[in-house]
């Protein structure tokens, strides 16, 4: 497949590029819809598509009004605020209880851990209309629904998941006799938690805390149910501009989503890449 | 060892316990430690997330409503049979009166109508109606002023209905989640032009189906590349495959609007390069094409990368071997290195078809009415229709059908190995 013999029979020649220019094609599939809205979220006018002005390369058929009317009008900026102050305060709670819980899981005897397990990776798995369904009406019930922390809760638990997965996935690289080294020189379990296991296991805690910001930062349908107008964040009003309204505004903010999802996406991979330096020095 | 043993009976600890109860011990520690790690993680998803689904089990069978604002009819009915073909007696509507007295100063009888009137459309008018009428009644004689009021009040089957949802806890929603219900003779499906749900559920499978199957012809070859490109190069690949997997699916699904609406940028490209005539743009969304061609696109990572994964671990020497005696190049392609990747087929299948069924967002913003999923039933009947009984009996059937393949998902892959990006 790396590359082809001299030998190649002239079929196998066409198989080989054809088979690449099949791939192509489907890598084309996957990121040109992703391309194409940053174009045309500098359009100067109200259209979802191409002007003429933009095929021919014309300046005045781009221009930064979108982004403006995203940066100026108090709908946009107030879901913006929203989403600010729900999604960090989410990753907080489900990166904080999550690293526990993974930690805890990692133990060499922990009984029902099936059990346990899969009641904690099954935000994940549940549909998230049913989630938000079931919510809606406990939430309610209890008088949450509607609420900031109701918000915030509901996403910190669609958010653990992810947490427990990519801390237990570092923590099968960690070298356990560290902590008992530690221990046999005198440090108590907190310090040796903080100074010993924390900074080796940190990239997993800090790819799982990237994951569940995400999974907050972009979640609209448990939104849609469990908050309430003054709980509208970005995609929210995204969903409900695309629904009704439809705006080029939209295009600007999905250009800046998209920004945030590349740094988010290069932050993970060098996260990654630390990672394996690290367990590639530690033995075990 | 054994002379220890032979010589004073249990083998004794530092502290002079014996060293099996001394292990116990330690052993039980070492689990306390490790629940008190889990528990607050446990009790948080327990109480944000697993009582919530406890609670749409509830809903879906709870049937409170009727036996709290006709306590005393219901109690009235009792004696009742609704086979004899007659409305009830006076002593029914005179505890009806009584009942609506009360629910009429709490406003709770249109909530009552509104309940009964998904099993019996017109009821909730009927109560409507009688609540303006139910406190200038005189007394006594209270059937010949409720028929008076209105006539239905006679009719055999509206005292039917209350007598069946009388009591607290009811099959009906889920009864009516499959498209059936009770009539005359006992439980029976719904006439023909009422069937919606159990159509919407073969769509939403069918849907799905297919749009596993597409992510399977499109990722079996990415990922089949990826494998087996030179590191540095996939790693570059790769790139093009984790994009749209940290992309916002909102940002997704209003590109595809983008690209497939009638004045979008396929439709435009094919006006203007001659393809398509200006009045016969193509149709692309607001129907099934739409759905496909979008969900396909968003899952499509999720079956990439398994698949890539599966496929990261199949030798490269065992197609070698099978070249090397004699097999052709597609031999050895299906008869070798294919089946070392059903595997990670799938995995990548059941997580896409799962994720698939339950997709909400998507089918909504370019589905349009051919295009919908269940979600979007159960979704319409929590906020707009208010049926919230239906749209938990719902939810509780699609959550039956997942946690079957979450169970054949942990069977083929194991739930402790999922891996993410």
């Amino acid at each position: 497949m790396a590359a082809l013999p001299p030998y190649a029979s002239p079929l196998q020649i066409t198989w080989h590029y054809g088979f690449r220019f099949i791939c192509a094609l489907i890598f084309l599939f996957l990121i040109l819809p992703i391309l194409v809205i940053l174009p045309l979220s500098f359009n100067a006018q109200d259209f979802f598509t191409f002007t003429k002005e933009m095929l021919a390369l014309d300046p005045d058929g781009y221009s930064l009004k979108h982004y403006k009317d995203f940066f100026t009008n108090s709908d946009w900026q107030t879901a913006l605020s929203n989403s600010v102050r729900i999604a960090p305060m989410a990753t907080l709670l489900s990166t904080s209880l999550g690293t526990l819980a993974a930690i805890g899981l990692s133990q060499s005897h922990v009984p029902y851990r099936g059990a346990i397990m899969a009641i904690l990776i099954s935000p994940m798995i549940v549909p998230l209309i049913i989630s938000a369904a079931g919510m809606y009406f406990f939430y309610s019930r209890i008088g949450m629904q509607g609420t900031y922390w109701g918000v915030v809760l509901a996403h910190a638990a669609l958010g653990t998941p992810f947490v427990i997965i990519t801390v237990t996935a570092t923590l099968v690289g960690f070298d356990k006799s560290l902590v008992r080294a530690a221990a046999n020189l005198g440090a108590n379990p907190v310090t040796t938690f903080f100074k010993v296991q924390m900074p080796l296991i940190l990239p997993g805690v800090i790819s799982g805390g990237l994951f569940a910001f995400i999974t907050s930062f972009d979640e609209v349908v448990v939104v849609l149910f469990v908050g309430s107008a003054s709980q509208k964040t970005l995609p929210w009003q995204m969903f409900t501009g695309l629904r009704e309204q439809i705006s080029p505004t939209i295009l600007a903010v999905a250009t800046v989503l998209v920004t945030i999802s590349i740094i988010l996406l290069t932050t993970l991979e060098l996260l990654r890449r630390r990672s394996e330096r690290i367990r590639g020095l530690s033995p075990g | 060892m054994s002379e220890t043993t032979a010589n004073t009976g249990p083998v004794l600890a530092a502290d002079g316990r014996p060293l099996k109860v001394s292990l116990a011990r330690a052993l039980r520690r070492q689990k306390m430690r490790a629940l008190l790690l889990i528990a607050p993680l446990l009790l948080f998803i327990v109480v944000t997330f697993l009582a919530p689904i406890g609670d749409m089990l509830f809903r879906s069978v709870e049937n409170g409503i009727v036996p709290e604002t006709l306590p005393l009819t219901v109690e009235a009915l009792e004696d009742w049979n609704p086979d004899d073909g007659e409305a009830p007696g006076e002593e029914v509507f005179a505890a009806l009166h009584a009942d609506l007295l009360v629910a009429v100063e709490a406003k709770s009888h249109t909530r009552l109508g509104s309940r009964l009137n998904y099993e019996q459309p017109g009821i909730s008018s009927l109560f409507r109606k009688i609540g303006r009428r139910v406190e200038k009644m005189d007394e006594g004689n209270y059937k010949a002023q409720f028929l008076e009021a209105d006539e239905d009040w006679a009719d055999v089957e509206v005292w039917r209905t209350v007598k069946r949802f009388s009591s607290d806890y009811t099959a009906g929603y889920f009864l009516a989640s499959v498209d059936m219900g009770y009539g005359p003779g006992g439980v029976q499906m719904k006439p023909e032009d009422e069937r919606i749900y159990l159509f919407l559920m073969g769509r939403t499978l069918l849907l799905s189906a297919v749009i596993t199957l597409s992510c399977v012809l499109l990722g079996y070859p990415v990922a089949f590349l990826l494998a087996n490109l030179p590191l540095r190069t996939s790693n570059m690949l790769m790139i093009l495959v984790l994009l749209p997997f940290w992309t916002s699916l909102l940002v997704r699904t209003s590109s595809w609007i983008v690209l497939l609406q009638q004045q979008g940028v396929i439709n435009d490209t094919l006006v203007a390069i001659g393809i398509l005539d200006d009045l016969g743009r193509l149709e692309l969304m607001h129907n099934q094409i739409g759905t496909v061609v979008a969900m396909t696109h968003i899952l499509l990572p999720f079956m990439i990368l398994p698949l890539y994964s599966v496929m990261k671990t199949v030798s490269p020497s065992y197609v070698r071997a099978a070249k090397s005696l004699g097999a052709t190049d597609w031999t050895a392609f299906w008869k070798v290195y294919f089946p070392n990747t059903v595997p990670g087929i799938g995995a990548g299948a059941v997580l896409v078809f799962i994720l698939s069924i339950g997709y909400y967002i998507t089918p909504e913003l370019v589905g349009g009415t051919s295009g919908i999923f269940i979600s979007n039933r159960i979704a319409y009947h929590i906020s707009s229709s208010l049926n919230w009984g239906l749209a938990a009996a719902l939810g509780v059937f699609m959550l039956a059908v997942i946690l079957v393949f979450y169970w054949l998902y942990d069977k083929i892959v194991g739930i402790d190995n999922v891996k993410l990006g």
